[in-house]
């Protein structure tokens, strides 16, 4: 919060000073994927209340969900539950003050991203071949 | 804290649960045990969503009823409830700074997670106990 008074005191820097990085794009992809799967949980709910309910409200939640921009959301879903998974286990990995140095920061970063894409796209797979 | 100068206080005892949640290392921890447990229940839940592509309505009542698939999804809602009310808690107090709104919205955050993880426990036992 800047609160220019009399005597202007340096503020810490922030966002816009560094230079992008990986590891500031994994931390950014953490906080939003956790606020999107907040919202995303919603998905799993109305199915399971539309199951619990009878056909008419199953049908209705399945076609939606069978829609081209329903597929698209459950596709964004399931990239975000992955990215936040492998990022949670990347914070578990940091707990143990492990792989905090640079060169290990930036390959785990990189690991987080590469392997979130490729489970979504299995997953999918598996699911359009069944 | 313009306390008083010759309080028998210790500096420590005289900010100890006044961090913005009041509280701290427990909801650490909470984070962590929770994030723990989703790693091994996002998985089931996943595989649970595979085995019900392309099933119908009685097909999908068979798969989410049976107990091996109703327990995981029970306990994959339950740890992500808890997770995400924590979760989203630091962000509202990372970015809402008005104590009026930080609260209100603090308390919606618990709403929301109570209703989420209550209708979806609901929906899976009466689903459960049907079949
Ligand atoms: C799948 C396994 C999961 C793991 C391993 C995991 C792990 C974590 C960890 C370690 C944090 C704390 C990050 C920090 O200290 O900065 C976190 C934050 C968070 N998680 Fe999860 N989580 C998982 C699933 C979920 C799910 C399913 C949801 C929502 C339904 C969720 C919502 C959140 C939110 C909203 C935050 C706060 C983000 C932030 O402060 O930047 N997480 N998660």
């Amino acid at each position: 919060m800047a609160r220019t008074g009399p005597t202007e005191r340096p503020l810490s820097p922030h966002l816009q000073i560094y230079k992008p990085s990986i590891t500031m794009v994994m931390s950014i992809f953490h906080r939003i994927t956790g606020a999107a799967l907040f919202f995303g949980t919603l998905l799993l709910v109305v199915f399971l209340v539309a199951l619990a309910s009878g056909k008419s409200a199953f049908d209705q939640v399945q076609w939606i969900y069978g829609s081209l921009p329903g597929k698209l959301v459950l596709f964004g879903y399931t990239w975000a539950l992955f990215q936040h998974m492998f990022g949670g286990i990347r914070h578990f990995i940091w707990d143990t003050g492990a792989g905090l140095e640079r060169g290990t920061r930036m390959k785990l970063a990189w690991a987080t991203l590469g392997a979130s894409l490729a489970t979504s796209v299995l997953v999918w797979f598996i699911y359009l071949a069944r | 804290m313009h306390s008083n100068p010759h309080s028998i206080r210790t500096p420590a005892a005289r900010v100890r649960g006044l961090g913005s949640a009041r509280s701290g290392t427990h909801h650490f921890w909470m984070t962590r045990v929770t994030g723990m447990a989703n790693v091994v229940l996002t998985l089931a839940f996943v595989m649970i969503v595979l085995m019900l592509a392309k099933a119908d309505y009685a097909g999908a009542l068979k798969i989410v009823g049976h107990p091996l698939a109703a327990i995981p999804l029970l306990l994959f809602v339950g740890s992500a409830a808890i997770h995400m009310r924590l979760g989203m808690q630091v962000i509202i107090e990372d970015y809402v700074h008005s104590e009026g709104a930080k609260v209100a919205l603090l308390m919606l955050n618990t709403f929301f997670a109570v209703a989420i993880g209550l209708a979806s426990a609901y929906a899976i036992l009466k689903i459960g106990f049907a079949s």
